[in-house]
């Protein structure tokens, strides 16, 4: 497929037109706040409109307290492990219908790499026309802070006192495994690459699945201010790769780590006990991870 | 009119998918699936029909099924599927939601029992475990009533007065996959039956409401409330719907109840499902013996039809429930609604429970002749008692 146009970017105010209305209560220095706003300009461009099916997570609490709602499309909220079966069964009713609206998933990665992973998968391999937006927060954030299997090693969590002693699981093989259409990790450290990850995504049919590193201080017991900072440091020192993967098989990488010390990362988060992380253990698996990814994108590359 | 012999898994996919080809001109007919025995043929059936306009998704769970039925209705298609046993288990969640969305998605069900063991063989407690969450439970008899209650129950779930989900439920292997002669009513009849699907709280861009999101508990007991008060609608809007399936159809679809020689009757025997049939033969026979018995066989379960019950009952104080389920520590479920029903309208009757067939058992004339015969000697009522077992 032909990347999308570049698009000039305006500058973005939170309106009406906004998928996330004025009112809402999220903390600040939220990522998926940050995501949810970038989502809402990707399909402002593309002059489009989604309907949006989001299981418990924060995305849900989003939208307040009945009857108002923070959101300004149709929200339906599905059970925690559901949200890609409710999604697959809007999605074939729009096509039924011939309707354009995308159908957009919005979900945590409790609700993705845990309780949702058999839905999830399910609906990846009968291939639904759906949009699956994680945003990874590494935690479960609504219940207080609890290890997730996206949670990376070494964190501390309320289940993990002692900071996280297994690997954070690699979904995006996961899913590409299923041989999507698309795959890709977004960082809102970088826009440009965020937005237009979005509207290649509006742009193909099929399960399409975006991963967003979405920075938690309320969880990653950081400074709300260093949200972004921190999120470009995963990016920077390679603990946050960001790649997209067609068809499952070709690859492209699209930002470099810059060599970048990840032990920056790890200091500026109280949830990483100082005795937790090996420094060196990280920089080697590091290695290992994005030199495994860079022969991927070497070998079987997305193309031009 | 077309009979032809046919299981009751068969009646029950055929009605699910004319149902579902009867919207073709509004937005279809979508839902999820899922295979267990003893209701897998009704998922292969509506999975092989050629909708005009639908879709019919083989999904990795019963979960998940519920789930994609619960996407597709809430987006304005006509939405079903089918479970049994540990599957309704399993999808229980979403079949609270789909009654707390208010969504007219029809479940059939086959009667299982719930495992482990792993036992294949028919009990209703499958089915009564679902019976705190907002949905209308048809208990049938025959396979007739199977395909007729079917269509019916997308009528009463599409009512704007009710809007509830509805299972409709018969017993495994005796009429899951037992053929007996049955109209299986022309499409034609079936679109004039089932007008196109509008749910009124389908998502909409004109009003992007979240649904399901948080809600306080004053807002919520008014959700509460309001599902309650469509419950005592039911009754009403039942009736009407069974005249309109006569009308259309040219027979009845059967009553929330039904009554065998109740209206003089001192004794009457309660019973639901295939175990009705069996008994009304013995209550038949022991009438023409003289002695002054009745049958209620129910059809509905939830809402539970107690009034209509002792009102087609003036004389009786003796009732004999027989239950083919055991709530653990309690009994059966049917003789704890009826007693809750007798509550300040006939506290002085004798209501006894007789636990008959659970467990797939067969449920003889004989054991119902057992049972009468308790019911009669009786001078109070006791713990219930287990039948078709010698311990």
């Amino acid at each position: 497929m032909t990347a999308p146009a570049q698009v000039e970017n305006p500058p973005l105010t939170c309106s009406e037109e906004c998928l996330m209305r004025p009112g809402n209560t999220n903390c600040g220095g939220c990522g998926m706040s940050v995501g949810l706003t970038f989502l809402s300009r990707a399909l402002r461009e593309a002059g489009q409109r989604c309907q949006l099916v989001i299981p418990a997570c924060c995305g849900i609490v989003t939208a307040g307290g009945y009857p108002t709602t923070g959101y300004s499309v149709p929200v339906l909220a599905s059970t925690f492990a559901s949200a890609a079966a409710f999604a697959a069964g809007v999605a074939a009713v729009r096509d039924l219908n011939s309707e354009s609206h995308h159908v957009i998933c919005w979900a945590g990665d409790g609700g993705t790499y845990d309780i949702g992973m058999a839905t999830i998968s399910a609906a990846a391999e009968r291939n639904e026309n759906i949009l699956y937006i994680c945003y990874d927060n590494e935690i479960y954030g609504n219940t207080g802070g609890q290890r997730s299997s996206a949670t990376p090693p070494g964190a501390r969590t309320t289940t993990t006192p002692a900071g996280k002693r297994e690997g954070k699981k690699d979904i995006m093989a996961i899913m590409a495994a299923h041989r999507i259409p698309y795959a890709a990790t977004l960082s809102i450290a970088h826009p440009d690459d965020f937005l237009r990850k979005i509207r290649t995504a509006l742009l193909l049919r099929g399960f399409r699945f975006l991963l967003i590193h979405s920075p938690c201080p309320t969880g990653w017991k950081s400074e709300p201010g260093e949200s972004i900072e921190l999120v470009r440091l995963a990016v920077r020192s390679g603990l946050f790769a960001v790649y997209e993967v067609f068809d499952g098989v070709r690859y492209r990488i699209n930002i470099k780590p810059t060599g970048a010390d990840p032990g920056e990362y790890y200091r500026r988060q109280n949830r990483f006990p100082a005795d937790s992380i090996n420094l060196d253990d990280v920089r080697s698996s590091l290695k290992a991870s994005n030199d495994r990814l860079a022969k991927l994108a070497e070998v079987f590359p997305a193309g031009g | 009119m077309t009979l032809e012999l046919v299981t009751g898994n068969h009646a029950a996919g055929y009605a699910l998918a004319a149902a579902g080809e009867a919207n073709r001109f509004a937005r279809g007919a979508a839902c999820g699936i899922y295979p267990i025995t003893p209701q897998t043929e009704i998922v292969e059936y509506v999975a092989k029909f050629p909708f005009s306009k639908g879709r019919i998704i083989a999904v990795e769970s019963e979960h998940s099924a519920m789930g994609v039925s619960i996407g597709a209705s809430m987006a304005g298609a006509r939405a079903f599927t089918a479970s049994s046993s540990n599957g309704l288990a399993y999808m229980t969640e979403n079949i609270m939601v789909a009654g707390l969305y208010r969504l007219p998605i029809v479940l059939a069900a086959v009667n299982r029992t719930l495992g482990p063991p792993w036992n294949i063989w028919a009990d209703q407690g499958d089915t009564l475990y679902l019976r705190d969450f907002a949905s209308i439970q048809l208990y049938c008899e025959t396979n007739q009533e199977v395909l007729d209650s079917t269509l019916l129950a997308f009528r009463l779930a599409e009512d704007r007065r009710i809007l509830l989900p509805v299972m409709v439920i018969m017993d495994a292997f005796i009429l899951s996959h037992t053929q007996t002669e049955t109209d299986l009513p022309e499409q034609a009849l079936v679109d004039d039956f089932l007008p196109p699907l509008l749910l009124p709280h389908q998502l909409n861009f004109d009003h992007p409401a979240t649904i399901g999101g948080l809600t306080w508990p004053r807002e919520t007991l008014s959700q509460r409330i309001e599902i309650d008060e469509a419950f005592e609608r039911v009754p009403a809007a039942y009736e009407e719907h069974r005249a309109e399936f006569r009308r259309i159809f040219g027979r009845d679809v059967g009553g929330m109840i039904s009554m065998e020689d109740t209206e003089d009757a001192e004794a009457v025997l309660v019973a639901s499902g295939t175990i009705a049939s069996t008994a009304r033969q013995v209550v038949r026979q022991r009438r023409r013996r003289g002695e002054r018995i009745g049958l209620v066989k129910m059809k509905m379960f939830r809402p539970f039809p107690g009034e209509a019950l002792l009102d087609a009952c003036p004389k009786a104080g003796k009732f004999g429930v027989l239950d083919r389920d055991y709530a653990a520590g309690l009994g059966g479920v049917w003789w704890h609604d009826l007693r809750s029903a007798m509550q300040g309208r006939r506290d002085g009757a004798i209501v006894q429970g007789y636990l008959t067939g659970g467990c797939g058992g067969d449920v003889t004339p004989d054991m119902i002749d057992e049972v009468i015969d308790d019911l009669l000697n009786r001078r109070s009522a006791g713990k219930p008692v287990w039948k078709g077992i010698d311990r």
